[in-house]
């Protein structure tokens, strides 16, 4: 439990509040965008099918997975659910899952929703799932191809939420602090936490992948590849 | 998880009928939103800084002594801050600008403040929203949100993910608990496979139920919205009790700007 790496949601008076309300405005903007486009990609099972999703990242980021050299990290989940349900389900759960540890547990503050919905499920979301997409084009169209994309994604999507963060601590930060230093610092630690997430997710999408092709929205490319074949048996003894 | 009934989201409500608990939700969530408005927009720099974080403090716990919310309630809902507080307690040393001697370290005047700002006004925020769940039950919120004009489906979401966190948690307790048993300790390689292996099937399990879900809702005839409740009006007297709270505090930053 002591080493445990986990992503930090940014709590209330972090940043000053015209950051806040820039932020809160483009995560208003975003959902509201998402839940027009996750209607259109899965009509009335939006409700059922989001919802159980947002239920299965809250309950994945409390398994805790081991990395390396006795430390373990757990999901944040953004790269996960945009390649298992989609981007625009993805953008729903992230920020149903957020919306609930603020108010319910008090994690991350209610005047920085709007900050860890824009870094966790907008940036990290958008990233995340343009990098998956932009490797699944030109790597082949296998199940290695599939995760290897989905580990650099879910790679990136962790330093750029990071950044994304600094930026945003730049424009809005309440403290002078020499932006070098946390730049630096920021980035080397969200590389490790990266490393991780991929990790996981990696693992995880490997094995959905196994029992399920069919429920992993970005390996639908994959389907064709695996269908029945009909095949007449050898007649018995003709070979032998 | 899987601790007894209720379950995951529903352990940091705390049953009870004092004048809190009764309050309706929504006056209870923009009383919180308020008063983390009010205690955000608190200049850190400024001389009676703490005086402030300090009247926040005595609402906020007033607030919860009417609640019934104990002290170490408070203390473990303060947790989730841990990650801040180192970043808060590097400040000092980081923070550019003059400096101060103090135990024989040289410390940023402006980091010292900006420091303690933070860490006060995340620590007042996490209070007051620890008092708001220890008091609503997550469906009660649920009401509270949507008669705020929380988008309908988003509502629908979060009821489903609500309803549903503690059955996919059970579940995956329940694979725990077959792992442990079949010899799993964890740790390694190994370990990660066997992990991921279950959380795969847990999003397999919990879309099977969605889309299981989503069969017998359709059977019930739901067409994509859910007949709202009754919406319960509350009285000015309930928005006064609510708002005491942020009210209170809102005095505290009036008279520091007027007197500092």
């Amino acid at each position: 439990m002591c080493n445990k790496v986990d992503a930090v949601h940014v709590p209330d008076g972090f940043l000053d509040p015209a950051t806040s309300l820039a932020t809160g405005a483009l995560a208003a903007g975003t959902v509201a965008l998402a839940l027009r486009k996750a209607r259109a990609e899965l009509d009335d099972r939006t409700a059922p099918l989001a919802g159980l999703t947002a239920a299965f990242v809250f309950a994945g980021q409390m398994l805790n997975f081991p990395i390396a050299a006795g430390t373990s990290g757990h999901l944040i989940g953004a790269v996960l659910t945009a390649v298992l349900v989609g981007p625009w389900t993805a953008v729903l759960c992230m920020t149903a899952v957020l919306l609930v540890q603020a108010v319910l547990f008090a994690d991350g503050g209610i005047t920085a929703l709007g900050t860890n919905v824009t870094l966790m499920g907008l940036v990290a979301v958008v990233v995340g799932y343009g990098v998956f997409r932009g490797l699944s084009a030109v790597l082949p169209r296998t199940r290695t191809g599939v995760l290897a994309a989905t580990g650099v994604a879910a790679f990136l999507s962790v330093p750029a939420s990071a950044l994304a963060f600094v930026g945003l601590f730049a424009l809005g930060a309440t403290v002078d602090v020499p932006m070098g230093a946390v730049v630096s610092a920021m980035t080397g630690v969200h590389l490790l936490i990266g490393i991780g997430e991929a990790a996981i997710t990696v693992a995880v999408v490997g094995a959905v992948l196994a029992v399920r092709p069919d429920l992993v929205h970005g390996a639908r490319g994959l389907r064709t590849s695996a269908l029945l074949e009909d095949r007449r048996p050898a007649a018995a003894g003709a070979t032998r | 998880m899987g601790a007894g009934h209720g379950g995951a989201l529903t352990a940091r409500y705390l049953p009870g009928s004092t004048v809190v608990h009764r309050l309706e939700p929504h006056p209870k969530l923009v009383a919180v939103l308020a008063f983390a408005l009010v205690v955000v927009s608190t200049p850190v720099h400024a001389p009676w800084a703490p005086a402030a974080y300090a009247g926040y403090l005595l609402a906020v716990l007033g607030a919860a002594a009417l609640a019934g919310v104990g002290p170490g309630r408070l203390v473990r809902g303060l947790v989730v801050e841990v990650p801040f507080v180192a970043f808060a307690l590097l400040l000092p040393f980081v923070a550019r600008g003059p400096r101060v001697e103090v135990l024989g370290l040289s410390l940023s005047e402006s980091g010292l403040a900006a420091g303690g700002g933070l860490l006060a006004k995340a620590t007042l925020s996490i209070l007051a929203a620890t008092v708001l769940a220890a008091t609503t039950e997550p469906r009660a919120l649920l009401r509270g949100l949507q008669r705020l004009r929380l988008p309908q489906l988003l509502v629908q979401i979060l009821m489903f993910m609500i309803r549903y966190a503690d059955v996919v948690g059970s579940e995956l307790h329940r694979m725990r608990v077959a792992r442990e048993s079949r010899g799993f300790t964890g740790g390694g390689l190994r370990g990660l496979r066997v992990l991921a292996a279950t959380a795969g099937a847990l999003f397999v399990r919990s879309y099977e139920r969605g889309e299981r879900v989503h069969l017998a809702m359709l059977s019930r005839g739901y067409t994509g919205t859910l007949p709202a409740g009754p919406a319960a009006a509350v009285d000015a007297r309930g928005w006064a009790v609510a708002l005491a709270l942020p009210a209170a505090a809102a005095c505290v930053l009036l008279t520091g700007t007027l007197a500092g």
